[in-house]
């Protein structure tokens, strides 16, 4: 590579002082220490029981943790110091898009003319959070070819499950609720869950030797008691499904709709649209695509959108701009009713707004097109080091395999994806797709430079070299971090869930 | 236009000549052109952040129920408590906030173990020893509890009391479009739960809030006794704040607790994200929705935090798991943790206290004007519900014209006939006083209501 400079991605520097465990907060209380302090009220100090019933009193007292401010902000301070981020470096999960979330967008949001209003405030007293809420709304619609959407889902999952919820009732008002839901041998754990809650069952399609879904199987799993299928397209091993619209031909020829599952919807952004593939319903992982922080596994927003025809059962109330300008909250007439307790996870679709209005349509095209070159450069760099499970130009992600590691030197995926928290990376996703043996799912994000990417590439090439010389340590990795190797299955055996649990 | 991209023009050609391609449009080649967008997004240009930051002061402006203009004296499960400076600075550490799901223990220890910190806190004010590491809010942690609940009996139908907050009566009955769940909604009467007009035969669940949602204060021992004689689970949804000084739902009998945790550290925020609070009895663990922390060691004998009964979960049992649940509210769990810490054992039955005591005050002051009449003659913890005689939601836009947000319509939370309230909804308000409440703006609420119903 000619260009020399040292990569911006890498945490191999990063400080760590020392390796012992952080005692629980727990551990550091002392029975009257205290950190609180309260306004001054003014208000009659009654004794509580004047006012309350005896009946309702806990005689106990619901023992919490007394610390210090010092102590407090000491320990949270170290335990933030046993956490890996996007902000100390490279994440490439492969389908959790981890890429870079702009501070801008967590601060705009955070203004406490957003964030300090009460969500059961008359609409006529929240206009500006209505009309951020319907102005997102139109851009998700714009962003994925659809007519409308709901921002109520809290995440991806729900996402799917309203979506399923939506085609139950599209069907149901058909007169037939149908009974199957056709999803891919590839597709994410969350789909077939979503498909059992939604009240449906489960055929699975078997892909083919291009990874890609086997029209043919497909055709013969259809019928009219089909009510749809989920599809995330580019799929999970990072291709894009290149038979769509014979696909999306066939399930609405039997009446079936569309479901596009989102997670990997930030590979086609401003060149593909899932409206236009013949989708009639899509989940958005806003904290993906739209870059919201995971905050260690979440919140995230899974706003579902959908096609005309399904647009009288979305969730609600939903913010709507009416023609005078002014906006209110409608429920859609025969809407399936709410699904979150609220309007969604208002503070996520703020950002995720603020974000888009940063990139606009071309920024947003971009993104999509630098993941794409961003993974197929990785995916063809490693090929004689970690080849990839169908060698051709992959989408935003790059699915590759340990099995050549595995057979001469008894390295698993596992193993290298332990060695590379040595190297200073995140690891990839491991063992996903379950169709690819020593699965290693890669996905680098636009937001990583090339320097990053060689980085990556070089610790990967050390982690081969070290397979060769001494397999056993590889087995043993990591050893720099704050801890090595956990005991899972102990864990489970004996499960200590609280600190009351555990035996001290 | 601006955007977050390291990429230079000489970088891109460099990395598409080694792909051996010469534009980026080949790597999107095998793209039928069917389907292709030909002319880009329908979206306006990008912008730089500092007029994206202008854009957005016309949303903030429009939102005149925001705090420099009024005050909160709403609630309906989402409270305008104190959230100091330290736990927003320490929740708002990007180490907590850029994190992915702790895939990886050997470098996700902080936030297994706050996790691990929280679930403890939430099994103590829960009075069950099983929690989880957090739902999306209370209304999904609803959905989940019946689902855990269908799965320990078998059975379909759900008794569920009106005074469970409406929302969530909602939420339950669009998932159950799909599980099949049947609802059942027990009326109110004097704002307590009229168990005796329900036939419990078959119930999966028996759910009650605790307080309800007008604020009552009910004896859970009738509904925990029908559960029992029914060998349904009982559900006991309950405002963790008032865990601080009130018995605990394990102390009801509950066999599961289901929880908003937006009173410990989280903004207003319009309604998310939230925090579902969720804790059962050993019985159900192997039925626990989401994810759950526990302690082990690791190859070095170390005391270590993972996620563990990881076998219930979907990405593992797939169409036969019993909760779809992947991404949660990890970062509010962190937020929960780090504020009850602030609290301590002192604060937190500080901050119980001090919202009863607000809310009597207020009470008393309320039901002293004519026409204003308490919706229950029941006790109350820190919320409570009055009949106004005038229209509660055009009562609520003249309080705010003086500055003060007085409350939630009843008849706004409820869509359509609800049987938690006996006679006309409309002239319902639901007020409720937090700790933040001085007795200044308590006083000043009681005039500007009192000017707006005309006395």
């Amino acid at each position: 590579m000619s260009n020399r400079a040292l990569s911006g991605g890498r945490a191999a520097s990063a400080p760590l002082m020392g390796h012992e465990t952080e005692p629980t907060i727990f551990e550091m209380s002392v029975p009257g220490r205290s950190a609180y302090q309260l306004r001054t009220t003014g208000v009659p100090a009654t004794a509580l029981a004047d006012l309350i019933p005896a009946a309702h009193l806990n005689g106990d007292v619901v023992n919490i943790a007394e610390v210090s401010e010092r102590d407090l902000v000491a320990h949270f301070t170290r335990l933030s110091h046993r956490q890996f981020s996007v902000d100390l470096g490279m994440y490439p999960l492969g389908s959790c898009t981890m890429k870079y979330n702009p501070k801008f967008c967590d601060a705009v949001a955070n203004d406490p003319g957003l964030n300090s209003v009460h969500p059961g405030s008359p609409a006529q007293l929240t206009q500006g959070w209505l009309e951020l809420l319907a102005t997102l709304e139109e851009k998700l619609c714009a962003v994925t070819g659809m007519a409308a959407a709901t921002l109520q889902p809290a995440a991806g999952a729900a996402g799917e499950l309203t979506g399923l919820l939506l085609m139950r009732a599209f069907h149901s008002a058909n007169g037939d609720p149908r009974r199957r839901i056709l999803i891919p041998d590839s597709a994410h754990g969350t789909n077939p869950a979503s498909v059992t809650l939604g009240g449906y069952e489960v055929t699975t399609v078997p892909s083919n030797d291009r990874g890609l879904v086997d029209l043919e199987k497909l055709k013969a799993s259809l019928g009219p008691d089909v009510a749809g299928i989920m599809l995330t397209n580019p799929n999970t091993l990072g291709l894009f499904e290149e038979e769509i619209t014979e696909i999306a031909a066939a399930v609405h020829e039997v009446g079936g709709l569309l479901y596009y599952d989102g997670a990997n919807l930030n590979a086609i952004l401003g060149t593909v649209r899932p409206g236009d593939m013949g989708f009639d319903i899509v989940h958005m992982n806003l904290h993906k695509t739209f870059a919201t922080p995971h905050g260690g596994g979440g919140p995230g927003a899974g706003p579902v959108a959908v096609s005309q025809r399904l647009v009288e059962f979305l969730p609600g109330p939903k913010a709507t701009r009416l023609d005078d300008g002014t906006f209110a909250w409608v429920k859609p007439p025969r809407s399936i009713g709410r699904v979150h307790g609220w309007h969604g996870n208002a503070m996520v679709l703020a950002r995720a707004l603020a974000y888009i209005d940063v990139h606009g349509g071309d920024g947003l095209t971009r993104v999509a097109k630098y993941a794409v070159l961003n993974a197929n450069w990785l995916r063809h760099r490693l090929h004689a080091t970690l080849p990839a499970a169908y060698d051709r130009v992959c989408m935003h992600e790059c699915v590759l395999t340990a099995t050549p590691l595995k057979n001469a030197y008894g390295v698993r995926g596992l193993d290298v994806a332990k060695a590379l928290l040595e190297e200073g990376f995140h690891s990839p996703t491991v063992y996903f797709p379950l169709i690819v043996e020593e699965a290693l799912m890669f996905e680098p994000t636009e937001t990583e430079s090339l320097q990053t990417l060689e980085a990556l590439a070089e610790a990967i090439e050390r982690i081969a070299q070290r397979a060769i010389d001494d397999p056993d340590a590889l087995h043993r990795a990591p050893q720099t971090t704050p801890v090595s190797r956990v005991d899972e299955a102990r864990a489970a055996r004996h499960l200590i869930p609280t600190e009351d649990a555990a035996s001290r | 236009m601006a955007d977050y991209l390291p990429h230079t023009p000489a970088e891109i050609d460099e990395m598409l000549a080694f792909l051996g391609m010469d534009s980026l449009e080949q790597l999107f080649a095998h793209i039928p052109p069917a389907v292709r967008l030909t002319q880009g997004l329908d979206l306006p240009e990008g912008m730089s952040e500092p007029d994206v930051a202008a854009l957005f002061t016309n949303y903030t402006s429009a939102n005149r129920a925001k705090a420099s203009e009024m005050t909160c004296f709403a609630g309906a499960g989402v409270y305008d408590h104190e959230v100091p400076a330290v736990v927003k600075m320490l929740a708002g550490r990007s180490e907590f906030v850029t994190a992915y799901t702790p895939y990886q223990p050997e470098v996700a220890q902080g936030v297994l173990q706050a996790i691990f910190e929280y679930q403890t806190l939430i099994a103590r004010l829960s009075g069950l020893p099983i929690p989880n590491a957090s739902l999306y809010d209370a209304a999904t942690g609803l959905v989940e509890a019946l689902n855990m609940a269908h799965g320990a009996t078998t059975r379909q139908k759900m008794v569920i009391s009106s005074g469970v907050h409406p929302h969530w009566r909602e939420v339950a009955k669009t998932f159950a479009r799909g599980t099949g769940h049947e609802i059942v909604e027990v009326p109110l009467k004097d704002g307590v739960t009229d168990w005796g007009s329900v036939d419990a035969t078959n119930a999966a669940a028996i759910v009650a809030s605790y307080p309800n949602y007008l604020g009552v204060l009910e004896d859970m021992s009738e509904a925990k006794t029908l559960a029992v004689a029914n060998d349904a689970l009982f559900v006991v949804g309950a405002d963790p704040v008032a865990a601080g000084v009130l018995k605990t739902a394990g102390q009801w009998g509950a066999d599961i607790f289901v929880g908003e945790g937006q009173p410990f550290g989280t903004p207003l925020a319009y309604g998310g994200p939230f925090l579902g609070l969720f804790a059962c009895t050993t019985e159900q663990t192997r039925r626990l929705p989401g994810r759950i922390v526990g302690e082990t060691v690791d190859s070095n004998n170390r005391r270590s935090f993972v996620t563990t009964l990881r076998a219930r979960e979907q990405d593992i049992r797939r169409e036969k798991a019993t909760s779809n649940v992947c991404t949660n509210q990890t970062l509010m769990a962190v937020t929960a943790a780090i504020q009850l810490g602030w609290l301590g054992t002192q604060g937190l039955r500080e901050v119980a206290t001090r919202c009863a005591q607000g809310a009597h005050y207020l009470f008393d002051e309320l039901v002293k004007i004519d026409g204003v009449q308490a919706v229950s003659t029941q006790p109350f913890f820190r919320e409570f519900a009055v009949h106004l005689g005038h229209d509660a939601s055009a009562v609520l836009l003249t309080m705010a014209n003086d500055g003060v947000l007085g409350g939630v319509s009843v008849a706004a939370l409820t869509s359509g006939p609800d049987l938690s309230i006996e006679g006309d909804v409309n002239d319902v308000l639901l007020v409720t006083v937090t700790e933040r409440r001085t007795k200044d703006e308590i006083d000043r609420y009681v005039e500007v209501l009192r000017k707006a119903v005309g006395q």
